[in-house]
């Protein structure tokens, strides 16, 4: 049974979607154009002009903004509008480098909140639903975005945000909550806890999960499934474009619909620029096509992912998104496959293994050799060889099967990964020295 | 009487075993057996000391180190010793993941540590059947 938020939107026909986004992107360059001057540099630059933009198909056109750009205009550079118009910030952890901070006026939040509305509605949410939201609220986009779609949509919202979880189990055990927003992680940590306390998955209330802002797997969507009892949803975005909600999943569970109305996706060749077509494995790169403070041309989100216009059973035509296999500038080709730390990360911490680890890449004989080190922690080790060869082993399994390829797993003590500025590091590529 | 066995996991790099007994030494620790397991990626140090809680105080940054129940047997000083304890326990169907031998510098006994499946079953089942083996408070005061 689908359920839309706007129907009339969500359930467009192709040639009324391309209306829509013809008009408006139209109207946004001209915006950007006037208004952010440090775009126009770069239109000039190229010899672009805001008339030579006359629909969808001339934003190939336009000049790119990487995360690059973002620092270097930091933090007005690429404001669009006068800040008495705007009404909030948000922004990201900046663990790497500069902060990126995004400005909204109330008609980007509204924008915004929309977005996050139809994911919710999407996961089976009404006005009668118990919306629990933990996650981080604050300058993190995923507690304010999923709070505003959850009151749209007239969920009753518990603004929980992160953390104390003792706390969460109580609220939504007392509470009824029948939806639950976080990350996955955090989903499957409440569904240990709840065990542990002796609750059944059918002892809570909830029906559905919408959980996003980290990668993970299909295995693990199962298991969260499983422990909680519930229809688990995955939600994409980044707070360059807005935060969560740009993208969200269906009953198909089969990918995420990106919100076409205001957000024009392309898939391009990371290396060379080039756009490329449907069903291609490449870089996302999204186009804000009607916001006023913070609207990006072509930002390349640096996850790679593939697009789909397949008919969708759920009703609604917006092009699909696959979950993002890995970020464009840490991906590696090993034995013709394209191998992300990400993947690996994640599959190390679904074994309950800890993301201390190093990749190393090396060929032999012309052939590449994939050699993972993963520290143990101090319990996970045993006195028995065999013991720990056998965790070896299971991790190869594991990996080979996320992966593709199969890697040799080495278990190594606690520390002994060297690391740089307290991060370890994460990739050795040796085949740079042969060639 | 089981006793406590320090287990090391170490990295196997040259230097990293001298480097990890010399700390031991340092530390004015004796070590009264050990044991060396070595697979393609990595070492396991087995120690048998006589202070643990100074070892595990002196190891603590250098890695993994965690502490095992093992049972250290007495062996008669005839042939076939060795093997009886083997078959006592084989019969009791109790299985042996490891094991070592040294000579207490005291008594020059023979000993044989043992890491077997079921600590337990197996004190109770080598005690009927009359064989004697170490407390901690033995190896301390060794
Ligand atoms: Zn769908």
């Amino acid at each position: 049974m689908a359920n839309y938020y706007q129907p009339e939107i969500e359930t467009a026909s192709r040639e009324e979607i391309l209306a829509i986004q013809n008009e408006k992107i139209v109207k946004q360059v001209k915006h950007v154009y006037e208004n952010v001057k440090y775009y126009r540099d770069l239109m000039d630059a190229k010899g672009v002009k805001p008339e030579d933009i006359k629909s969808v198909d001339d934003i190939k056109k336009l000049p790119f903004l990487s995360k690059a750009d973002l620092r270097e205009a930091y933090p007005y550079g690429l404001l669009g509008t006068d800040l008495k118009n705007c009404v909030r910030i948000q922004s990201t952890s900046g663990t790497t480098g500069k902060r990126v901070v995004a400005f909204y006026t109330q008609h980007d939040i509204d924008l915004w909140e929309e977005c996050c509305a139809r994911a919710i509605v999407a996961a089976g949410g009404t006005n009668e639903d118990v919306c629990q939201v933990c996650y981080g609220y604050g300058l993190f986009t995923g507690g304010p975005g999923l709070n505003g779609g959850s009151h749209k949509v007239g969920c009753l919202t518990l603004p929980m945000s992160s953390g104390n979880t003792d706390r969460q189990i109580q609220f939504m055990m007392d509470l009824n909550a029948t939806i639950l927003c976080c990350t996955p992680s955090y989903a499957a940590y409440i569904g240990e806890t709840l065990a542990e306390q002796g609750y059944k998955p059918e002892d809570n209330k909830l029906k559905a999960g919408i959980f996003g802002a980290e990668p993970w797997t299909e295995e693990m969507r199962r298991s969260i499934e499983k422990s909680l009892g519930i229809k688990a949803y995955d939600i994409y975005g980044l707070t360059e474009t807005s935060g969560p909600g740009v993208a969200f999943e269906c009953c198909a569970q089969s990918g995420m619909h990106i919100n076409e109305d205001h957000f024009y996706a392309e898939i391009i060749d990371p290396d060379t620029g080039e756009v490329l077509p449907e069903g291609s494995k490449g870089e996302l790169v999204f186009t804000s096509l009607d916001k006023e403070a913070f609207p990006l041309l072509r930002y390349r989100t640096r996850d790679i992912c593939v697009l789909t216009r397949e008919k969708c059973a759920c009703g609604r035509t917006h092009v699909k998104m696959s979950k993002p296999m890995g970020r464009s500038d840490d991906m590696m080709i090993i034995r013709g496959v394209n191998v992300f730390p990400s993947q690996i990360e994640t599959v190390l911490l679904n074994e309950g293994y800890t993301p201390n680890y190093q990749i190393v890449v090396d060929r032999v004989n012309n052939s590449d050799t994939l050699d993972i080190y993963v520290e143990l922690l101090p319990d996970q080790f045993s006195d028995i060889v065999a013991e720990n060869q056998k965790k070896e082993r299971s991790l190869e399994i594991a990996m080979r099967t996320m992966l593709g390829i199969g890697p040799k797993v080495h278990l190594v003590p606690p520390h002994s990964i060297v690391r740089s500025e307290g991060k370890a590091v994460r990739v050795i590529d040796k085949r740079k020295l042969h060639d | 009487m089981a006793i406590q066995q320090i287990s090391v996991f170490l990295e196997n790099k040259e230097g990293r075993l001298a480097e990890t007994v010399q700390k031991i030494s340092q530390a004015g620790v004796n070590i009264r057996a050990l044991c060396v397991a070595d697979t393609r990626d990595f070492g396991i140090l087995r120690l048998i000391t006589s202070d643990n809680a100074k070892v595990k105080a002196a190891l603590s940054d250098s890695g993994a180190v965690i502490p095992t129940d093992v049972i250290a047997a007495k062996m008669d000083d005839t042939a076939g010793a060795l093997s009886g304890i083997l078959q006592i326990l084989a019969d009791a169907k109790i299985n042996i993941e490891y094991m070592y031998a040294f000579t207490g510098a005291a008594d020059l006994g023979a000993y044989v540590v043992l890491r077997v499946d079921n600590t337990p079953a197996a004190e109770t089942i080598l005690k009927a059947a009359g064989v004697s083996t170490l407390s901690d408070a033995d190896v301390a005061a060794m």
